[in-house]
């Protein structure tokens, strides 16, 4: 995933140059978003989905429900699952196969977040305690790998969650029958994956994929509804200083709600 | 799979192993203990029991994933079978991917890997016993058997695990505070200069919290730390006497 462009010398000289005036390659200052688009209901097939547009990232997330069968050690809880799908058209550094480490650790720490946070009411899910509950599939599929992926993929698995029908249901025995309308998923909480990257000594917010390249260290941290943290995850070789991850934590917790506010207003 | 239907911390403060909040689990570390190897080391802290071996710097194998200009670090995270309540399946699981990715990212940032490009360092992990903090524990045996193998580097790595249990801010939680506790802080870093090279959390906690978390964790890596060095520095004073 880090090799995925070429940056040469003089672009990496002219991007710290203006890092320490505290702008960045691309116009933004140091703690900005790129431009965000997230659009709903994008595939009706699908229970519940979201494309979102981060810069030039471009992520599809699906959400699809099944009947299953719940873990032994939480009988009386549905199950969540997800996946992400680095394809190859996305970028060049992808390649075709079963997902790699970056893909799986992309999915594990959108999965944290979701899960965490309780944000879907698990208990809700449940049909036959220890028998069956439904399953919660979220497969987020990468269109365009143009950096950041983490804050796009668990912005995009949150829309989806939250424009997800379910249909209705009774038991007959123990067999479930479809009846007529739809019931939404019921959520609980909106977790906020906030990613940070540090190029020398500067911590920038959302780092795009040119930045990605010349980054040392990258830190997420996923906020809930009450300003709580749920997550966090560190990637790439490279280390933070201590007051480096308090800042972040605090700036994580502002920016946050920025990102619940549109998400939001777009899923109504 | 062990739950447990006692309070996890008692009204005395002391939690399911005795312990008090702020303190670690007995460590042990061997050094030298693979003889093929090129570095090895064996830790255990709890009921963990891990061995860590090196091999390298050598050729790459395959030859293209050699890099010009630094030594490709691998790392392979493995669990044994035995080594968990349920059977674990010896392939390796989603979870033994990511901590392979994360263990190797928090021991890179401390070894000169540009001494030695077109090489390959590669890192073996097998946990044979787990216990709670198993990355923890591996990335203190990983970074003494990579010193054990003579590789370069700027410090060594020592990481310990913060966390919340029944509202509390425990160090080094065991298996079943993992399981049943509110939150879990993994965090490694290189002591000398306290500089952080990993940090992951799952759990739910407050800003405050979260400090307090930060501020222990690194405590608790500054104690593992001491008997880090211990550990490495008897294993040379052993190999004088032999001499």
């Amino acid at each position: 995933m880090r090799f995925s462009k070429f940056i040469t010398n003089l672009e990496r000289k002219q991007m710290l140059n203006l890092l320490s005036t505290g702008k960045r390659i691309d116009g933004r200052d140091l703690y900005s978003y790129r431009e965000i688009k997230i659009e709903t209901n994008v595939i009706e097939r699908a229970e519940g989905s979201a494309r979102v547009y981060l810069g030039d990232t471009d992520v599809l997330a699906g959400v699809k429900i099944d009947v299953g069968e719940p873990f032994p050690d939480v009988p009386n809880e549905g199950v969540l699952t997800v996946n992400t799908e680095l394809v190859p058209f996305a970028s060049p550094a992808f390649e075709p196969g079963p997902p790699d480490e970056n893909a799986i650790e992309l999915a594990r720490v959108v999965d944290r977040g979701i899960r965490e946070s309780k944000a879907i009411d698990l208990a809700k899910l449940c049909i036959i305690p220890g028998k069956k509950v439904f399953v919660v599939y979220i497969d987020i599929y990468v269109l365009n790998h143009g950096g950041n992926l983490i804050d796009a993929s668990a912005l995009a698995a949150l829309a989806a969650l939250l424009n997800t029908k379910m249909y209705n249901y009774e038991l007959v025995g123990e067999e479930l029958k479809i009846l007529a309308g739809y019931q939404p998923l019921p959520i609980k909480n909106y977790p906020i994956a906030v990613t940070f990257g540090k190029v020398s000594d500067y911590i920038i917010l959302d780092p795009s994929l040119d930045e990605e390249q010349i980054m040392d260290a990258r830190l997420t941290i996923t906020i809930d509804k009450d300003k709580r943290i749920c997550a966090i995850q560190k990637g790439i070789g490279g280390y933070f200083t201590l007051q480096q991850v308090r800042d972040i934590a605090k700036i994580a917790s502002e920016k946050s709600e920025e990102l619940r506010k549109l998400v939001l207003s777009e899923c109504k | 799979m062990e739950k447990s239907e006692k309070p996890l911390i008692t009204e005395d403060g002391l939690r399911t192993d005795g312990r008090g909040p702020r303190d670690l689990r007995p460590v042990k570390i061997e050094v030298g203990v693979v003889k093929n190897a090129d570095g090895s080391a064996y830790i255990e802290q709890g009921k963990n029991k891990i061995l860590a071996a090196v091999y390298g710097p050598s050729e790459v194998h395959p030859r293209h994933f050699a890099l010009q200009d630094r030594a490709l670090l691998r790392c392979k995270y493995h669990m044994a079978p035995f080594s968990v309540q349920d059977r674990k399946s010896p392939a390796p699981s989603r979870r033994e991917i990511e901590l392979s990715k994360v263990i190797r990212e928090a021991l890179e940032p401390s070894l000169f890997l540009e001494y030695y490009p077109r090489t390959s360092i590669d890192i073996f992990i097998e946990v044979l016993q787990a216990d709670g903090g198993t990355r923890c524990a591996s990335i203190t045996a990983a970074s003494i058997a990579l010193a054990d193998a003579g590789i370069p580097m700027r410090d060594m790595v020592v990481a310990c695990a913060a966390g919340k249990v029944d509202g509390h801010i425990v160090l080094d939680l065991n298996d079943i505070e993992d399981k049943n506790g509110e939150a879990d802080m993994p965090l490694a870093m290189m002591p000398n200069k306290g500089l952080i090279t990993l940090l992951q959390m799952d759990g739910l906690v407050t800003q405050e919290e979260f400090k307090q978390m930060l501020e222990l964790a690194m405590e608790g890596c500054n104690l593992i730390y001491q008997i880090q060095k211990k550990a490495l520095k008897s294993t040379f004073i052993k190999t004088v006497e032999e001499v």
